[in-house]
């Protein structure tokens, strides 16, 4: 009896002894520490360019967006969405309509010619740099990522709708099936293998395209630089990184 | 979750902004914490600045403010989609985030203020009927006091000093629970119809008016129920702070909308355009005319001309109910009328109010009514009037 319990307490002494550097060990090989992490973080600082001339109005990026990103289909939740301005002139203030968010196109709603400026502008999170709907979560579920992209910890999410309201550019919205917050990411499973997102990606005219400010090659450097850039709601002061190009006034 | 949600936007909404985020249950967060804000400085007023008069209310006051404060946070709660993660305001909070750093206020004036006033002012009476009284009874007054049965000419004057400093202590933090409310809405750059530097004052001082007609009418309830004769001078007195305080409020009020009016910013149209319509019944008629101007004018009449005993005290009861429907259309107006217009400033939408759901109206009202029965509760274990006292 009594050497049983010397035998339990010295292999208890060793295997104690020895979990250190096990446990470490284990660690080592499970996070696979010698690999190089493909995607780093540092290396990238993510935006868009949008191209108000561009944008032909189809919807393929709604279409995609939906899709790509399992966003409820019901016509008042979107990571991204496209409006079409209609501009006449001397009105004070513009005729704007969303139908479906632009899902299924635009039907036809104005004669050609009417002396009013007609165009469209599609929508997304602009994943401020100084975003206000980061700073009002009340737990951090919502945060700036180093690489510029604005993400939500959907395990972590109140679901309290603060930076729903938090938000300038109705960006956001409560997934009816998790409770929790949801927003335009870039595409953040995409973007961090390489790949560019699902609208850009399904973009026909290229109104859309995804950049990366810190990689020095990326065109996006010449067309900030050839082109007058406007950002949505600039008085907000909120860093917006979704830059448009041709952008009316009258855009809100 | 019906294409009906649809049918309510008129112009153009954002699209995500066609579903409402925050319901009646937000109106009753904003108005309770006001309620207990307001009752707490009209009891302070006695043991700070030694206003005799209000003295009869004092304890009323405290536990009227505990039996709110306590279902305080049950509306968010309700509201929350993972209520189950809402420790994590606690655990890991995001300091830049005002609704975070409320909860860490709202325990310091639960715990640190009002549960320790109580206890201070009642523990003597707790002691006395940890003695008198048998049975389990016995043992809750013990458990109440935590075992400190020293009633001793100096312990109870230490009990008082303490007492005191606390109140000097939570008059700030009184200030600093509902302003920081206002804060929460007046912080939202996003939405001009809260963003204004003048919220959290405006909040502080409709949560006075509320506190304050709050106790007056409980009061007068209270005597009515118990058979006691209502102290006239203490409710004259009532209903004169009443007044001053509602003349503040209504001119920060009005500051803030002429200020609107004046500058007209990009916002002005769209907000005007809501006022004259979703709003105007909730806003001109229920809040600004029969919940400000009506009490305020009903008051300053009884400043001016001699009434009866059975007329002021008429006056008083509808008045202090104009003004709570004021202050609660007041809530409801920033809360409901913040979401009704789009951040586009080219549409709107109206608030379809469910009944027998989660975020609903019959939650709603059971939520309002629990703290009058927790006050029950409460005036029965910790009796507020002196002649009782004497009986015991």
């Amino acid at each position: 009896m009594s050497s049983d319990r010397r035998d339990f307490v010295l292999t208890a002494g060793k295997l104690l002894v020895l979990t250190a550097p096990a446990a470490a060990y284990l660690e080592a090989v499970e996070t696979g520490k010698a690999e190089e992490p493909a995607y780093k973080m540092a290396e990238h600082y993510w935006g868009m360019i949008v191209d108000v001339d561009k944008c032909i109005g189809c919807g393929n990026c709604v279409r995609a967006c939906k899709t790509e990103n399992d966003v409820p289909v019901e016509p008042y939740f979107f990571r991204t969405w496209v409006e079409r301005y209609h501009v006449a002139e001397g009105a004070e203030h513009p005729d704007v309509d969303s139908p479906d968010g632009g899902y299924s196109g635009f039907p036809e709603k104005y004669a050609a010619g009417d002396g009013a400026k007609s165009f469209f502008v599609p929508k997304l999170c602009n994943q401020c740099a100084h975003s206000p709907c980061t700073q009002v979560c009340p737990v951090g579920a919502t945060f700036e990522s180093p690489d510029g992209a604005v993400l939500v910890d959907k395990s972590y999410c109140l679901g309290c709708r603060y930076c729903v309201q938090a938000c300038p550019y109705g960006c956001r919205f409560i997934d009816p099936r998790t409770k929790t917050v949801d927003k335009c990411n870039l595409c953040y499973h995409r973007i961090t293998k390489g790949l560019t997102t699902a609208c850009c990606e399904s973009c026909p005219t290229g109104a859309r395209q995804l950049v990366d400010l810190k990689d020095p090659k990326d065109p996006v450097h010449d067309f900030l630089r050839d082109h007058k850039i406007q950002v949505l709601k600039p008085q907000l002061a909120t860093g917006a990184k979704v830059y448009y190009n041709g952008l009316d006034g009258s855009v809100r | 979750m019906e294409e009906g949600l649809l049918h309510a936007v008129q112009g153009f909404m954002y699209p995500n902004e066609v579903e409402l985020q925050w319901s009646i249950l937000i109106v009753l967060y904003p108005f309770t914490t006001g309620l207990v804000a307001g009752a707490f400085i009209l009891a302070s007023l006695e043991r700070v600045f030694n206003v005799q008069a209000v003295k009869p209310t004092y304890r009323l006051a405290l536990l009227s403010a505990l039996a709110f404060l306590l279902v305080a946070p049950l509306p968010l709660q309700l509201h929350l989609g993972h209520p189950e993660r809402s420790l994590e305001m606690y655990l890991t909070p995001h300091t830049s985030s005002a609704m975070a750093m409320f909860g860490f206020i709202y325990l310091w004036y639960l715990m640190g203020v009002l549960v320790l006033e109580i206890w201070l002012d009642y523990r003597k009476d707790m002691v006395l009927l940890a003695r008198s009284e048998t049975g389990w009874k016995k043992t809750l007054y013990r458990v109440l006091t935590l075992g400190v049965d020293n009633i001793s000419e100096e312990s109870l004057r230490i009990d008082d000093k303490l007492g005191r400093f606390i109140t000097i202590v939570g008059i700030p933090s009184a200030f600093l629970l509902h302003g920081y409310v206002g804060f929460i809405f007046g912080s939202v750059k996003a939405n001009p119809w809260w963003s204004t530097p003048v919220m959290p004052i405006v909040f502080l001082f409709s949560a006075i008016v509320s506190g304050i007609a709050l106790v007056l009418l409980m009061y007068m309830l209270v005597c009515f129920l118990k058979g006691i004769s209502i102290d006239m001078p203490c409710v004259d007195t009532i209903a004169r702070y009443l007044m001053y305080a509602f003349l503040i409020d209504f001119s920060l009020e009005m500051l803030d909308l002429i200020h609107r009016i004046y500058e007209a910013d990009e916002s002005f149209k769209s907000l005007d355009f809501m006022a004259h319509t979703q709003l105007y019944t909730s806003q001109i008629i229920v809040q600004i005319i029969f919940g400000t101007i009506v009490p305020i004018s009903m008051l300053a009449f009884i400043q001016v001309v001699k009434l009866s005993e059975a007329a002021r005290k008429g006056i008083y009861v509808l008045a202090g109910l104009l003004t709570l429907m004021g202050i609660f259309a007041m809530r409801w107006n920033v809360v409901i009328g913040g979401q009704l217009f789009s951040k586009s400033f080219l549409g709107y939408t109206t608030y379809k109010m469910a009944f027998a759901t989660k975020e609903g109206l019959l939650p709603a009202i059971l939520l309002m009514i629990l703290p009058f029965g927790i006050l029950w509760v409460l005036v029965k274990v910790l009796p507020p009037f002196e002649e009782e006292k004497a009986a015991v």
